[in-house]
């Protein structure tokens, strides 16, 4: 605190021990004043896309969604109209929201599951994991469109492969792309097949982490598989499983592509596949309203809120974090 | 957890070795045929994808597994019938510029959380993190409106310029890569006189050169695959990315129900993606990974 003053008093070329200091302390304070504006000029990028990309388009959001607003013409200020209307009157609106929340009942247990599975089965002292590992994976690389498209032909009703050995074993052939009824469970295998190998790449470097030592002392304990899978291997992998789970419900409520190729814009026969996101995506560049698509991006950002913080507050009764007991 | 439901697993695992040694060989194999199963069930759409490419229309429906004649000229078709060529070029440079701006922005973005001090670190990486879980469908009319605002619709900029900014996810993993680095790098530069850019430049960023590279892989397949921007902002054929055109071929006149010309469009589609998978396994792997388990 006495530096300032005195700084220039110090003759030039004064090596004592008590300038070395004075100084020191002056171009350190120099210093860290110098690091802030640096690590400032460094984040600005971010700054100014949060800005202009997020927070500045989520505020004009919340505007929109209570306007009219079709783009040629000034938005016309309707308060909650556009809510109103969605929640009582718009059949589309419950059509998708129930197919969505069903696709996504269906589609994250059953990738999880087939994901943990094959990851657990692959932990094991196979030979080849590499090998076996790039398999399963592929199908996650590969690109959205050209995945549906190639699912379409095989899900094909009439000459599809699927539908061929099942009628050459004698059973039911179901019109997976056109029978309502089944629109549903035919993107689930797409999608099952397609990103499954995603979550199964994470669990296997999870599993990889639960130390040795553990398995060791249940095996002189007398533990089987069984119990060694709930009582060690599970409640270990419960970080992960956990991570996986609130990321692959966030991409279920937001799937868009898959069933837009698979099956068309509208979702298909009866509009049985028809998600949310297309259905919001048709509101706005279909029929330009573009209030009324903001209203429904902010309901589907309730819904997706609403499920993430369930998610944490139930994590509580079934994720370990090894690090919380210490 | 009784010692009789686990008699069967591991008691005689210490007092009779050849016992064991039995069990595992039966096991072992049941395990590869499980496996050797499910990577079949796995790899065989890619099979009928590429033997249906390679179809004549008449024989696209039957069950034919290795077709006969092969007809290579399906691709040759694809790019003569339709903009595919045209598409590549698109995607190739929209997915270019997307790539290289958002690894240095997110690396530029990274660093400071990393190993710079400076007011309101933890609340600004905090909030970084949150736009993470925040969807981005929020955001899609308003910032269409935005671009509209600046006359962008039907140009590339909607598509690569978000990426000048960097990205949530990006800036989150190069930054855990660069706290593995030493401080007494930045200290030996910083005593040397070099700016604090300069050591980021040629000290910090080649040793994270790794996590770069991942991140050059995942935007690319991020990009690559996209469809729901082109589809938003691109409405001239001409200007289509791969992903948009692919998809309109379902429609096109003069290609209804030409599965075969289809399916040699997606195999085409798919070849740079699975060619740098293949390439660049390890850093796939390592990416998807660290964000999951590190994190």
């Amino acid at each position: 605190m006495r530096l300032p003053g005195r700084r220039p008093d110090v003759p030039d070329g004064g090596a004592t021990v008590a300038t070395a200091t004075r100084s020191g302390s002056a171009r350190s304070t120099n210093m860290a004043r110098n690091e802030s504006i640096a690590a400032l000029l460094f984040i600005t990028p971010w700054i100014i896309g949060f800005l202009v990309f997020t927070l500045g388009p989520a505020l004009a959001s919340v505007y929109f969604s209570l306007t009219n607003y079709n783009v040629l013409e000034p938005a016309q200020w309707t308060g909650f109209d556009n809510y109103v209307e969605i929640l009582t009157q718009d059949d589309l609106f419950r059509k998708s929201l129930i197919n969505t929340a069903y696709y996504t009942v269906i589609y994250v247990p059953l990738h999880i599951i087939s994901a943990l599975a094959v990851a657990m089965l692959l932990n094991t002292k196979v030979r080849g994991i590499p090998f076996w590992r790039t398999f399963f994976y592929l199908p996650s690389v590969t690109p959205v469109v050209a995945m549906a498209i190639l699912w379409k032909f095989i899900l094909n009703p009439q000459g599809g492969i699927l539908n061929q050995g099942l009628r050459s074993l004698g059973l039911p052939a179901p019109g997976w792309t056109t029978d309502p009824n089944w629109m549903m469970p035919a993107l689930g295998i797409m999608v099952t097949w397609g990103g499954a190998g995603n979550a199964m790449i994470i669990y296997l470097a999870g599993l990889k982490n639960i130390p040795i030592e553990l398995y060791e002392s249940a095996d002189i304990d007398g533990a089987g598989w069984w119990s060694r899978t709930f009582h060690i291997t599970l409640p270990m992998l419960s970080p992960v499983l956990f991570f996986t789970t609130v990321v692959g419900i966030v991409a279920a409520l937001q799937t868009f592509a898959q069933s837009r190729v698979l099956f068309d814009e509208e979702g298909g026969n009866a509009n049985a596949a028809l998600l949310y996101l297309m259905y919001l995506f048709n509101t706005a560049f279909s029929y330009f309203r573009m209030g009324y698509a903001s209203a429904l991006a902010w309901i589907l950002f309730v819904v997706i809120i609403a499920f993430t913080v369930f998610q944490f507050w139930l994590s509580k009764r079934w994720v370990y974090y090894e690090g919380e007991s210490k | 957890m009784s010692s009789r439901e686990t008699t069967v697993g591991a008691q005689p695992a210490v007092r009779y070795p050849h016992d064991r040694g039995r069990r595992i060989t039966v096991g072992r194999m049941t395990q590869y045929a499980v496996l050797t199963l499910l990577s079949i069930t796995f790899l065989l759409p890619f099979y009928w994808l590429v033997a249906t490419s390679l179809k004549t229309p008449a024989q696209i429906f039957t069950s034919e597994w290795i077709p006969d004649p092969i007809r290579f000229r399906n691709y040759l078709d694809v790019f003569e019938q339709t903009d595919f060529l045209r598409w590549t070029v698109n995607t190739a440079f929209v997915t270019t510029l997307a790539m290289i701006a958002v690894a240095l922005s997110s690396a530029v973005v990274a660093y400071p959380f990393a190993k710079l001090n400076f007011p309101f670190k933890r609340p600004l990486f905090a909030l970084v993190l949150a736009t993470m879980m925040l969807p981005g469908v929020v955001m899609m009319v308003p910032v269409f409106l935005i671009w509209r605002q600046f006359g962008a619709i039907n140009s590339y900029y909607p598509l690569w310029v978000p990426n000048l900014f960097g990205s949530a996810f990006y800036i989150f993993m190069l930054r855990q890569f660069f706290l593995t680095i030493p401080n007494d790098l930045k200290e030996a530069g910083l005593v040397d006189g070099a700016s604090h850019f300069r050591i980021f430049w040629s000290i910090m960023l080649p040793l994270v050169r790794p996590a770069i590279v991942t991140v050059l892989l995942f935007e690319f397949v991020a990009k690559w695959d996209d469809y729901l921007t082109p589809l938003i902002y691109l409405n001239d054929p001409n200007k289509y990315t791969l992903a948009v055109g692919l998809a309109s071929f379902l429609r096109a006149p003069g290609l209804e129900s030409r599965w075969d010309l289809w399916m040699a469009g997606s195999v085409l589609v798919m070849i740079p993606v699975l060619v740098l998978f293949f390439v660049a396994q390890r850093h796939f792997i390592e990416g998807i990974s660290a964000g999951a388990v590190k994190g």
